[in-house]
């Protein structure tokens, strides 16, 4: 699906219709499929690109998914690993649609609480609840606060 | 409705407030039977004798009546149901619930779940509003909060009457002094949410050091399970238990206070000096939990 352009960059094919995750923290790519459920085993067609240059961020990732536009709650994740993301929507090889993300003030069910006292890592009917401060994300139900590796707590 | 979940939810005037409302019920200076159409739910999954009873108590004082099951009833009776569900039914009988239960949250989530008031009366490591609310009743009894220096001793990593007692404090003008064992200190979040609420917070090696500052010293247990083994629990408890000889030239007004039930952290021969107010401190369970039935069910 790549062809070796003259000067010697790897070129990747367009879409047709699609999604592509642009401005992705660098390093960031691969959690950001895991948020959207893609593994080796899942069907859509992809390309990723890593450590790509970038004018105003020095190095980025880049993800595009053919025939997948992202849902609300997918864009919450990814803002939280990379807060820079452009989302652009392809229809007939074109963008037709550019948003960034934005980290919401409270986050329902998005990531799971560390904290194996916690109430919401039981079987009661509730969705795990943190809300977004500066120096972490803070469990509303147990007072846990994640400072760091947030990826792996999503959920 | 009002329910009284963590210290968090507290500004410093609804502190005041109730700890106002205290006093008025621990001077008799209130109408008797005030709660005397209401029924209480004791709800308790762990076990409890004070927190229950004087819970029981104060709704007794109040002409109220409370319903309760011990924590064996309670987890038979709700075997495999959800908390979610059990409050739902339960808040249906009665007029109010007091919450006991082993999970953190468990209290936040009733309140979403309840037609009643809930109250938390501990949730696992998390939060026991209540205790709180007669700590900082029983040094106001005696000197007002604001300028005082105030020691926290023990296992300040999973104390948890530390934690919300040092949050209560932060709402007023305290500089908290911190003595714990390595390994047992105040979790560097904590610390850092209370510096970031104006509080000055100084670390000690130990007690002799914080000792001459402080107006209030509370103590705390320190769980021997935190150890590997007895030896090195028996040398930290030895080095952070307090003793008569530790009060030669403190302030006159230093008050010793802890939560109980205490192990080794109190020598008994402490019982007898002026400085000794736990046992005071306990009593002043009844007229602040009086005070908290009131707020929620008037
Ligand atoms: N049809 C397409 N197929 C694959 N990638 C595309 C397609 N159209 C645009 N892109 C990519 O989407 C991102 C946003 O495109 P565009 O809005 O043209 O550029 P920019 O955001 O850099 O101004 C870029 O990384 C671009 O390479
Ligand atoms: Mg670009
Ligand atoms: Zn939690």
């Amino acid at each position: 699906m790549s062809r070796k352009d003259p000067s010697g960059g790897l070129i990747i094919s367009p879409i047709k219709n699609g999604t592509v995750i642009d401005h992705i923290t660098a390093g960031e790519a691969l959690n950001v499929l895991r948020i959207l459920g893609i593994t080796g085993s899942t069907r859509e067609c992809l390309s990723i690109a890593t450590n790509v240059k970038s004018e105003w961020m020095g190095t980025k990732d880049i993800v595009k998914v053919e025939n997948r536009e992202l849902r609300a709650e997918e864009v919450d994740r990814i803002a939280l690993l990379a807060p820079h993301a452009k989302i652009n929507i392809i229809r007939d090889y074109k963008v037709v649609e550019k948003k960034g993300v934005e980290i919401p003030e409270v986050l329902r069910g998005v990531v799971r609480c560390p904290n194996p006292g916690c109430i919401t890592n039981t079987n009661e009917p509730v969705a795990s609840t943190f809300e977004v401060l500066d120096k972490g994300l803070h469990c509303l139900y147990c007072d846990w606060l994640i400072k760091d590796d947030i990826a792996n707590h999503i959920i | 409705m009002y329910h009284i979940i963590s210290i968090r939810d507290f500004e410093r005037s609804d502190l005041d407030h109730l700890l106002d409302r205290a006093q008025e019920f621990d001077t008799g200076n209130y109408r008797p039977g005030l709660l005397d159409d209401k029924l209480l739910a004791l709800l308790f999954f762990e076990p409890s004798t004070r927190t229950r009873m004087s819970f029981a108590a104060a709704m007794g004082r109040l002409g109220g009546k409370s319903i309760s099951v011990d924590s064996v009833e309670a987890s038979s009776i709700v075997k495999g149901e959800t908390l979610a569900d059990t409050i739902r039914v339960i808040s249906s009988y009665v007029d109010a619930v007091v919450l006991r239960h082993p999970k953190e949250g468990a209290a936040r989530l009733a309140s979403e779940f309840t037609s009643v008031p809930v109250i938390n009366a501990g949730d696992g490591a998390g939060q026991h509003p209540s205790q709180t609310l007669l700590d900082l009743y029983t040094i106001r009894q005696s000197m007002p909060i604001d300028g005082i220096d105030v020691g926290l001793l023990g296992d300040l990593r999973y104390g948890r009457t530390a934690h919300s007692l040092a949050l209560a404090l932060s709402l007023y003008d305290v500089t908290l002094h911190t003595v714990a064992p390595g390994g047992l200190e105040m979790p560097a979040n904590i610390t850092l949410e209370l510096r970031e609420r104006g509080m000055e917070v100084i670390e000690h090696p130990s007690v002799e050091e914080a000792i001459r500052e402080l107006d209030v010293l509370y103590v705390t247990r320190i769980q021997r399970e935190r150890f590997p083994d007895s030896a090195s629990y028996y040398d930290v408890a030895s080095s952070y238990r307090i003793t008569t000889d530790l009060l030669d030239d403190v302030k006159e007004r230093l008050m010793i206070l802890h939560p109980l039930p205490r192990a080794g952290e109190i020598d008994p021969a402490v019982d007898c000096t002026p400085y000794a107010r736990y046992f005071e401190q306990a009593r002043n369970g009844v007229p602040v939990r009086m005070a908290l039935l009131h707020e929620v069910m008037k």
